[in-house]
């Protein structure tokens, strides 16, 4: 560790306004030492993109319930690749069925998380699999 | 309630049992927790007994059922004249799509109709719109056009179904084409009943669907319910929604606490257009959310009805009995569903349905169990409506009236919950009011502790979830899902392109220009909004026209 802490984007991309999980991960998070930023609703994959890169964040959790899982995550995905990010965690958390999750890890989200998932668990997720050496 | 010398002999018997029957039991059976509370946070005694409801006066606090203060009942008879109307919300895909389910609905027994929209239109969004993208039909059905609902309510006579539409920012326009397709149909708007949600408030408090800045949205609601007021007898111009409320986290007391502070908000609101509150307050509805702790729950309806009746009856000086009605659609607990084990669901949802009929619901959703995973399919919905037929025809609880008044337990808790909603509620006046009190973040600070603390108590055991932090089983789920078709969008998108291509594009463009001159002047926008629908101007447009004048809202962010 180089001094700074671990930076996390907590971000709810689509349109759907199901922020209780966002904001319960946000505060864990928080409370577990990571700097926490929380984007609000309704973000486009390009506006969670440019805040990955401005904010130069670590891990970008991505919460979303509206069902446009599949439309919208991997559009994320294939945004951070362009802008030449490869080096940031991507985990998933949400209403995702589980024959979804395969091929979201194929396009490079790490995790996904459903509901009854402990915070704990994401927590621990993170530190381990964390892709950037502070 | 109780003749004074009894009750001393009562309070001498319970500190007699206290010290030598319970205390014994103690030593040998320890109890399982230091103490038990329900979510309101206050403390369960270990039995209830008449001495916790010596100072309730039967006749002032209970009441006969159809009587003030009608804490055990708006109607007199209750279940046993009428069943309430089970009303399951359903809505996806396009609008194609949402006629069969609805056909097949009223086909199965049911007898409202009940509709969801997507996000695109909940966001007062054009299916086409960039923002819509991977949204279109998927968690409701998509409506852009009046086309759209045309094809919505296709051989379903407007006059013979009631509907309740959930929508809020844009209720205006979605009930604005609703009266053009019952227009359509021969059914004048005077003969149309159902509801729209129209609670703007508590978009800002929890549910979080917002287009306009607080005070604009509190305007558009008012402006339906004047409007309703005025040329629509039948319907239903709001559902005060306290379910976003507990959904997003709220406790019971907080959940039926911030919901009156939003009925009073509106009842004064609706004053100051010069209207008399015996004129409207008989068409207003409420919705609550029923979660897991049965008696809470019991209790929290039935303070729902006693506290709306003395705040109509003493502040705002209602004179009719209708108008001190809280008539009430209750939902089973959606955060309640787990994804484990999903068929423990049906469990927990007769549960809170049962609830909801013990606390005197008038209409009721019951949720489905695998919506934890995604919409229900058919199937799911089925047993869902099944449980409240079962509940209704054979357990017998709508044989009487009420059948927990009386309860120590459900007296006292009712009792409890209606004193703290009366200090909450004189807690938001002195913040200055609900949007006053919205704009400092105050309800969404408390929402958000409370939903904290509740995920807290379950990952350290305190709260079990069955499935979930106790008896967890290591399976994969395996039940069928409802998948949405991706041709929905493009469907959608492509029908709308026509709609826009084939209108007179002239006369659209003349009617919004009339609506924001109506906004500018502060008039009611009902009917500038149902001219403009009527020539097909889109949900987009029209929200955009409002937009320019209002602005728009920004999200106050608080975790």
């Amino acid at each position: 560790m180089s001094g700074r802490r671990v930076r996390v984007l907590v971000a709810k991309p689509g349109l759907d306004s199901h922020d209780r999980g966002a904001k319960i991960i946000a505060a864990a998070l928080r409370d577990a030492g990571f700097e926490v930023i929380y984007t609000g609703l309704r973000q486009t994959p390009e506006q969670i993109v440019e805040t990955v890169i401005q904010e130069d964040v670590d891990v970008l959790c991505l919460s979303i319930l509206s069902g446009a899982h599949m439309t919208l995550l991997p559009r994320v995905m294939e945004l951070l690749r362009k802008n030449g990010v490869d080096d940031v965690l991507v985990i998933a958390g949400g209403i995702i069925p589980d024959e979804d999750v395969p091929k979201l890890k194929e396009v490079g989200i790490a995790e996904v998380f459903g509901p009854g998932t402990m915070t704990e668990e994401v927590i621990g997720f993170i530190k381990r699999n964390i892709k950037r050496q502070r | 309630m109780f003749d004074e010398r009894k009750m001393g002999e009562l309070s001498k018997a319970r500190e007699k049992w206290e010290r030598e029957t319970r205390s014994k039991w103690l030593e040998a059976l320890p109890e399982r927790e230091e103490n038990f509370r329900v979510s309101s946070g206050f403390e369960v005694n270990p039995v209830y007994t008449p001495e916790d409801v010596a100072g309730l006066d039967y006749l002032r606090d209970l009441g006969f059922p159809g009587e003030y203060p009608f804490t055990r009942g708006i109607h007199a008879t209750m279940y046993r004249s009428r069943i309430w109307t089970m009303r399951q919300f359903s809505g996806f895909g396009t609008a194609e799509d949402t006629n069969k389910r609805f056909k097949y609905l009223l086909s199965e027994g049911e007898t409202g109709l009940s509709v969801a929209f997507d996000y695109p239109t909940i966001m007062g969004l054009d299916s086409d719109d960039p923002l819509s993208m991977g949204e279109v039909g998927r968690c409701g059905v998509a409506v852009s056009t009046l086309k759209d609902m045309e094809m919505l309510f296709d051989g379903i006579p407007l006059d013979k179904v009631t509907t309740s539409m959930t929508i809020n920012m844009p209720a205006p326009i979605l009930l604005s084409m609703y009266v053009a397709v019952g227009e359509k149909q021969g059914v004048p708007m005077e003969k149309l009943g159902g509801t729209t949600q129209n609670d703007n408030l508590k978009e800002f408090i929890a549910q979080k669907l917002c287009i306009f800045p607080p005070e604009a949205a509190l305007k558009l609601s008012v402006d339906l319910i004047e409007y309703c007021t005025r040329k629509m007898p039948k319907w239903n111009p709001i559902s005060i929604s306290g379910y976003h409320i507990r959904e997003a986290g709220a406790t019971a007391l907080q959940e039926l606490a911030f919901t009156i502070a939003d009925g009073v908000t509106y009842v004064e609101a609706t004053m100051e257009r010069g209207l008399d509150v015996d004129e409207f307050a008989p068409r207003l509805s409420f919705f609550f959310a029923s979660h897991n702790d049965f008696f809470e729950e019991i209790a929290k309806f039935r303070a729902a009805r006693k506290v709306w009746a003395i705040l109509m009856k003493e502040r705002f000086n209602a004179k009719k009995e209708r108008s001190m009605w809280l008539r009430m659609h209750v939902q089973t607990s959606g955060c309640t569903l787990t994804a484990q084990q999903p068929l423990n669901n049906i469990v927990r949802v007769t549960i809170q349905a049962l609830a909801a009929v013990l606390g005197g619901a008038q209409s009721l959703h019951a949720n489905s169990y695998d919506e934890a995973l995604a919409l229900p399919t058919e199937e799911a919905v089925r047993v869902s409506l099944r449980t409240q037929q079962i509940i209704a025809y054979e357990s017998g609880v709508c044989s009487t009236v009420d059948p927990l008044g009386g309860s120590y337990y459900v007296e006292w808790l009712t009792e409890r919950l209606v004193e703290e909603t009366f200090r909450y509620l004189d807690r938001i006046e002195k913040m200055g009011g609900v949007v006053e009190g919205i704009k400092k973040g105050f309800f969404q600070r408390e929402i958000a502790e409370s939903a904290r603390r509740y995920q807290q108590e379950i990952e350290r055991g305190e709260r079990v979830v069955v499935g979930v932090n106790k008896y967890a089983l290591d399976e994969k789920v395996k039940v069928p899902i409802l998948r949405i078709d991706e041709e929905v969008e493009r469907l959608q998108v492509e029908r709308l392109r026509r709609v826009k291509a084939e209108r007179d594009n002239g006369r659209v463009e003349e009617r919004l220009a009339a609506l924001r001159r109506a906004a500018e002047r502060d008039e009611n926008l009902m009917p500038y909004i149902l001219d403009a629908v009527k020539v097909y101007a889109s949900i987009g447009e029209i929200t955009k026209t409002l937009k320019e004048v209002y602005g728009e809202y920004q999200e106050l962010i608080v975790f």
